[in-house]
C-alpha cells in the first residue's frame, strides 16, 4: 500500500491574533503554524478565553491577524476576493441572529450565493446540490418548515446543511456541539465524521466536549498559554496536553480512559 | 374615465378635476406607498429588526428639520415664506435637511462596523433634530407654526406634474437601487458574519440599502411630508400573506402592497360623498398601528 501525501489545503505562518486597536494590539495566540490535510475532522479546544472563536474568525477572514499569513493553497487568504473566498470556505457560526422566518429550503439556498448571478437565480444544478446537502444531513423531510418551527438541534443541522450546499473543502464551524444534549451531540459529531470521510472536506471545529471529540476527531487542535498545539488525540494525552489544561486540584485527567474527572 | 382615455367628458370641469387634481394625487400615491413599503423592507433587513421602518435613519426627522428651519426660522433669519417660491423652498428645505442627515448617516456608517450601533446613532439623530425643531417652534409666531404643523400632516395632493415627474425619477433610481440589493439582502438574513462568509461585500451593500432607501424616503418626505407607519406595517402584512423571506419575491410585493394600502389610505382621507378631507398622517397611523397590533396578539412575535 502506498502512502498518500497529504493534500494541505490550509497553512499558518507565524500567525499571531488578537484584537487590533488603535493604541495597543492585544495578542491572544501567537506564533500559530499549523497545517490541515484535506478530509480531516479536526477538534479546535482551549479553555474559555483561550482564543478559540479568534482563530476561527481569524482563519475565515472575518478578523485580521496581528501578524503572519494564512495560506490558502499557494495564496494568501487576503489576496482572495469575497466571492473566491466564500468559494473556498464557509461556516458555520452559532448564536447568530438570523431570521426565523426563512424556510429551511430557502436558508439552505443561501449557501449557494458565490455561485449564483447578481439575482440569486437558482439553476437546476444548484437546486441539486441543495438537495443533496438536505440529504447528507437528514434534512429533507424539514425542507419547508420555517425556521422558527426547528428544534436547536434541527437548526443546528440545517445550518450544516447550508454549509454543505455552499460546496467548499473547507468548513470552519463556531462550537456546533453547545445546547444540543448527548444524543444530539453524538449524531452530530458522527455526522461531521461521514462528512469530511466521504464527502473529503476539512472540518475545523471548536468546542468544549473534549471527551467527546477525542475518540473521533483525526487532529485537535489545542490553544495554550498563548500558544497553540496541533496533534493527533493519541499524541496530544501522551505528550501530557489535556492534564494541564484545567488546575491540578480541581480536574483530573485520566490517560488511559481518555476523560475528565471533578476532584473532590 | 372617459377623460383618463382621451375622450372628451361631458363637463370641462370634471375633465380638469381628474387630469389637475386627482391623477397626480393617486400617482403619487402609489408612489409614496411602494417607496415607503420598499424602504421599510430594507431597513427591517438591514437592522435585523421587525420596527425598523424607513425613518430610523433619521431622514424624516432631518426633514423636518429642514422645514422647520425653513419655515419657522424665518421669523429669525428674516423672511417670509410665500407663493409658489416657498412651496418650491419647502421641498428644497426638505431635501437638504434629510440629505445633511444621510451624509452623516453615511460618514458614521464607514466608520461603525456593528450594524447595530447605526440603528441608534439614527434614533439619537433623530432625538436631536426634534429638540432642535422644538427649539424653532418655541420663538415662532403662531401662524408659522400651523404651518410647520400642517406639513407634518403629509399631504398626497399638492403635487404638480413637473412635482410628479421628479418624483417618479427618484422612485426609480431608489427601486433600480433596491432590486440591485435584492441578493445581498437575501444574504444579511443570516447576519453580518454569514453574509461576508457567502461573498458579500459588506460596506459596498450596506451603503446600497441605506442610499436606496434614502432616495426614496427622502424624496416622499420632501414632495408628501412624513407618512407614517406604511413603511412598518405594509412589510409585515406581505409576509402574513406570503410566507417567504426571499427579497425576490418580497420587493415586488411590497411595492404593489404598499401602493395599494396607500390608495386605500388616501381614499379614506378624502372622506367619500362629504367635503371634508383628513390628513393622511393621520389615516395611515389609524390604519396602521392597529395592524401591527393585531399582527403582535394573532403570532406573538414579529418576526423579520
Amino acid at each position: 500500500m502506498s502512502v498518500k501525501t497529504p493534500h494541505i489545503v490550509l497553512a499558518t505562518d507565524k500567525l499571531c491574533i488578537g484584537y487590533i486597536a488603535k493604541k495597543k494590539n492585544t495578542t491572544v495566540v501567537s506564533d500559530i503554524h499549523l497545517q490541515l490535510e484535506a478530509g480531516q475532522l479536526v477538534g479546535l479546544i482551549g479553555i474559555n478565553g483561550a482564543g478559540k472563536s479568534t482563530l476561527l474568525r481569524t482563519l475565515a477572514g472575518l478578523q485580521t491577524p496581528i501578524s503572519g499569513g494564512i495560506l490558502m493553497g499557494a495564496k494568501g487568504i487576503e489576496t482572495y476576493t469575497p466571492e473566491a473566498l466564500a468559494q473556498e470556505l464557509s461556516v458555520v457560526l452559532t448564536g447568530q441572529m438570523i431570521s426565523k422566518n426563512l424556510t429551511v429550503f430557502e436558508l439552505v439556498a443561501l449557501g449557494r450565493q458565490p455561485y449564483t448571478n447578481w439575482l440569486g437565480t437558482l439553476t437546476p444544478n444548484d437546486v441539486a446540490i441543495i438537495a443533496k446537502a438536505l440529504e447528507a444531513t437528514n434534512c429533507e423531510v424539514l425542507k419547508d418548515r420555517p425556521c422558527y418551527a426547528l428544534s436547536d438541534g434541527q437548526l443546528q443541522r440545517v445550518l450544516i446543511a447550508r454549509a454543505l450546499a455552499q460546496d467548499t473543502p473547507l468548513i470552519f464551524m463556531d462550537e456546533p456541539l453547545t445546547h444540543l444534549d448527548l444524543h444530539h451531540k453524538a449524531s452530530l459529531l458522527k455526522l461531521l465524521t461521514y462528512i469530511a470521510k466521504t464527502q473529503d472536506k476539512t472540518i475545523l471545529f471548536s468546542t468544549h466536549d473534549i471527551e467527546h471529540a477525542i475518540p473521533l476527531c483525526d487532529h485537535m487542535i489545542v490553544l495554550q498559554d498563548g500558544k497553540a498545539i496541533l496533534n493527533t488525540p493519541k499524541k496530544l494525552i501522551e505528550d501530557g496536553v489535556f492534564d494541564r489544561m484545567f488546575p491540578e486540584d480541581t480536574i483530573r485527567f485520566d490517560r488511559t480512559l481518555g476523560r475528565f474527572f471533578v476532584e473532590n | 374615465m372617459i377623460s383618463l382615455t382621451g375622450g372628451t367628458p361631458a363637463k370641462e370641469t370634471w375633465h380638469d378635476i381628474i387630469t389637475i387634481y386627482r391623477l397626480p394625487k393617486a400617482i403619487t400615491a402609489m408612489l409614496a406607498g411602494s417607496g415607503l413599503a420598499i424602504s421599510g423592507l430594507l431597513m427591517q433587513t438591514l437592522f435585523r429588526n421587525p420596527l425598523a421602518g424607513p425613518y430610523v435613519l433619521g431622514i424624516s426627522s432631518g426633514a423636518s428639520l429642514g422645514v422647520a428651519t425653513y419655515i419657522l426660522g424665518g421669523t429669525i433669519l428674516g423672511f417670509t415664506v410665500a407663493g409658489t417660491f416657498g412651496r418650491w423652498g419647502l421641498i428644497l428645505a426638505a431635501s437638504v435637511g434629510s440629505f445633511c442627515v444621510l451624509l452623516m448617516v453615511l460618514a458614521a456608517a464607514k466608520r461603525v462596523r456593528d450594524t447595530m450601533t447605526l440603528l441608534i446613532i439614527g434614533l439619537m439623530v433623530g432625538s436631536l433634530t426634534g429638540a432642535v425643531v422644538s427649539v424653532l417652534a418655541y420663538f415662532s409666531k403662531a401662524e408659522e407654526l400651523q404651518q410647520y404643523i400642517f406639513w407634518s400632516y403629509g399631504s398626497l395632493g399638492d403635487l404638480s406634474w413637473p412635482e410628479v415627474y421628479i418624483l417618479v425619477g427618484c422612485s426609480l433610481v431608489g427601486t433600480l437601487m433596491a432590486i440591485f440589493s435584492i441578493k445581498s439582502l437575501n444574504a444579511l438574513l443570516l447576519g453580518d458574519a454569514y453574509a461576508k462568509t457567502v461573498g458579500i461585500r459588506h460596506t459596498r451593500s450596506r451603503l446600497l440599502i441605506i442610499l436606496a432607501t434614502s432616495v426614496l424616503a427622502g424624496s416622499i418626505t420632501a414632495f408628501a411630508g412624513p407618512i407614517a407607519f406604511i413603511g412598518l406595517a405594509v412589510p409585515h402584512l406581505i409576509r402574513q400573506i406570503i410566507p417567504t423571506s426571499n427579497h425576490r419575491v418580497l420587493l415586488p410585493a411590497v411595492m404593489l402592497g404598499g401602493a395599494i394600502l396607500m390608495l386605500l389610505c388616501d381614499t379614506v382621507a378624502q372622506v367619500p360623498f362629504s367635503e371634508y378631507k383628513l390628513p393622511i398622517n393621520a389615516i395611515t397611523a389609524l390604519v396602521g398601528a392597529p395592524v401591527v397590533i393585531w399582527l403582535l396578539i394573532r403570532k406573538k412575535k414579529l418576526l423579520f
